[in-house]
């Protein structure tokens, strides 16, 4: 998948990187890293190549390979092309308990995909993740920034409509829908 | 009703921002321990209020601050863990999404009292909508001098930033935690040096949970004495429980400890029973990693007695016939619920979340369960039960950090307790179909 613009962050993105940087005390800007990719995430297409690897490395002044081992590490770091949607289905314990294995098997159904594939219009990629903390909410599923609890199949139907209509792309760094306390 | 000190004002509109929180007596300990206490005299009042690690090990706290360095002219870190991943764990999101401002208090509290002046809350990435909820209360303690330089005109100065993490949950060992902290993979630390010597950037550091230190808030307004009043020996103060699975009502409670294990699951009040009128068949009662115990147990301890929500009670006859109150996530599940399928989604949560460094963590979490995976499949010989006994009992106790244990001790307690289950699935290969073990959705089942 060709990336949709030039790898460089924009101004404002650039001084915010600045800026985290500036969190930690001189010469262990490094812990900055796992905050910017996440940034770079959002910002070149929901993935982590390695071009965008080398890039972060570059801003940071630190060695790709300390990028590459970090990004391979966490669970929330793409390394290969996703949809505009990832869906990411918690599958463990009190969410298997109260019927995960339902949402997840009616997505891929309404996706016409399996776990780990992308739909062939390049809007949604279905995930499995463990734990996400919502236990008490069970079963969910985490959308970019948003958490959607309660879930039962009507809720994932509306919500993978809404997701089509709007068409956007979604990011864990979005602004968060409103919640209800 | 039991007393509540993190939680009681949780049902007041709008105690998310800074001016309702304030109003309600919000940023006091801060004001009470830098205008009238030494940073010594607060750790004093936790060492006195009985206080212990809520992040699942249970340490003594002030126990805890008193072991860090204090070399001079070098730096020291209080580091918040709110890298909450315990499966069956969620009362740090709620706390924090809910009561963002308490966490904060507690952290400049307990910065002041450790003596740090760079603080940091690691909170899981997928928790990322949280993490802008707590910089924005940041940004209002700032902006009404909380934070920065020269607190309230005491000498004393507080910088305090968000991390986010990106899915691992091992990031939740505190070494790990610390590690990540420093923009590398969470590869946990050989202990020792504790991080109390040679934490976040080989400084001594503090890493304490996030109800930990929402804690150190009553303590400082109401003395240390005062909070050990709360509770039954010593299990002082209360404890918020992440209450999950076939209850009727699901939910994050504050509870004061020592209440009995059977009013928290059918008081309506707490759980409210279980669901759809079915009969409780075990509870994991402290998250994913501790031992599961069978309804009678977890009822009553093997003397008779009445179990009780405390540290004490439910670990009374070890693991033989007890369990842990780890971190408070209670797990609940109803007779139809297939404890041999519930093992194997553990097994391959602790293989997915292994980190790899330690050999026997690494191999035997996933030997556990792909030999889980064949017995549910229809594939498994009697021999199989005595192999998954064996392999948890030699990666328990022998890993760098307690994920090893953690992914050994629910195997073992399955075991123990439901050998005759895994028998039946073994002998009977035909009738697995017919084994309640595919949970579906209330009346929401596909044709």
């Amino acid at each position: 998948m060709a990336l949709t613009k030039e790898i460089r962050f924009n101004d404002e993105t650039m001084a915010l990187v600045q800026r985290m940087m500036k969190r930690y005390p001189e010469g262990k800007h490094k812990s900055a890293l796992i905050p910017i990719l996440h940034i770079a995430q959002a910002e070149f297409d929901g993935w982590l190549s390695p071009e965008v690897m080398d890039y972060v490395a570059s801003v940071m002044k630190i060695q790709p390979i300390e990028v590459y081992e970090v990004a391979s590490f966490y669970s929330m770091f793409n390394l290969k092309p996703v949809g505009k949607c990832l869906i990411e289905v918690c599958r463990t314990s009190s969410c298997w308990l109260l019927g995960a294995e339902d949402v997840i098997r009616h997505l891929e159904k309404k996706l016409n995909i399996k776990v780990g594939e992308t739909s062939a219009d390049g809007m949604f990629t279905l995930k499995t993740v463990e734990c996400l903390g919502s236990c008490g909410t069970a079963p969910m599923m985490q959308v970019g920034a948003d958490y959607y609890e309660n879930l039962n199949l009507e809720k994932v139907d509306q919500l993978v409509s809404r997701f089509k209509a709007e068409g956007k792309r979604k990011s864990y760094t979005d602004q968060p829908e409103p919640r209800s306390l | 009703m039991g007393k509540k000190l993190l939680l009681k004002n949780d049902h007041i509109t709008g105690i998310q921002g800074y001016d309702v929180y304030r109003r309600e007596g919000g940023y006091a300990s801060v004001e009470k321990a830098l205008k009238t206490m030494t940073p010594e005299a607060v750790v004093e009042e936790v060492k006195k209020s009985g206080l212990r690690g809520r992040g699942g090990a249970g340490f003594p706290t002030g126990m805890k601050w008193s072991f860090l360095a204090k070399p001079p002219g070098v730096a020291r870190y209080l580091v918040c863990n709110a890298d909450e991943s315990e499966p069956g764990t969620f009362k740090d999101r709620y706390l924090m999404e809910r009561i963002p401002h308490l966490l904060i208090e507690g952290m400049i509290t307990s910065s002041f009292a450790l003596g740090a002046n760079t603080s940091y809350i690691y909170i899981r990435g997928e928790y990322y909508y949280v993490a802008r909820i707590l910089e924005k209360a940041i940004d209002e303690a700032y902006a009404n001098g909380w934070l920065g330089q020269n607190i309230l005109g005491s000498g004393y100065s507080l910088d305090l930033y968000v991390q986010v993490g990106a899915g691992a949950y091992i990031c939740g060992e505190e070494t790990a935690l610390l590690e990540s902290l420093e923009g590398k993979r969470g590869n946990p630390r050989i202990k020792p040096p504790f991080p109390a010597v040679a934490g976040l950037y080989g400084c001594p550091t503090v890493v304490n949970n996030v109800e930990t230190i929402a804690a150190v808030v009553p303590i400082v307004n109401d003395g240390g004495d005062e909070y050990a009043k709360v509770g039954i020996g010593k299990s002082t103060g209360t404890k918020l429980i992440s209450a999950s699975g076939h209850i009727n009502k699901p939910g994050v409670y504050e509870i004061e400890m020592g209440i009995t294990v059977e009013d928290f699951i059918y008081s309506d009040e707490y759980c409210g029973g279980i669901r759809n009128g079915k009969k409780l068949k075990a509870v994991v009662a402290g998250g994913s990693s501790v031992p599961i115990l069978p309804a009678h147990l977890i009822l009553k301890t093997s003397a008779g007695e009445k179990r009780l929500m405390s540290y004490e009670s439910l670990a009374d006859g070890g693991f033989a016939t007890g369990t842990m109150l780890g971190s408070g996530g209670f797990i609940v599940m109803d007779e139809d619920t297939s404890i041999v399928k519930n093992l194997w989604n553990f097994t391959r949560f602790y293989h997915h979340e292994s980190c790899g460094q330690c050999s026997p963590c690494r191999e035997g979490t996933g030997w556990m369960e792909k030999i889980l995976h064949r017995i549910l499949e229809g594939h498994g010989s009697m021999s199989d039960v005595d192999l998954l006994w064996d392999i948890q009992g030699k990666i328990e106790g022998k890993t760098i950090c307690p994920l090893g244990d953690a992914a050994a001790w629910p195997v073992a307690a399955a075991i123990r307790h439901f050998r005759s289950e895994f028998e039946d699935y073994i002998k009977n290969p035909k009738n697995i179909r017919d084994v309640k073990h595919y949970y579906r959705l209330n009346n929401l089942v596909e044709a």
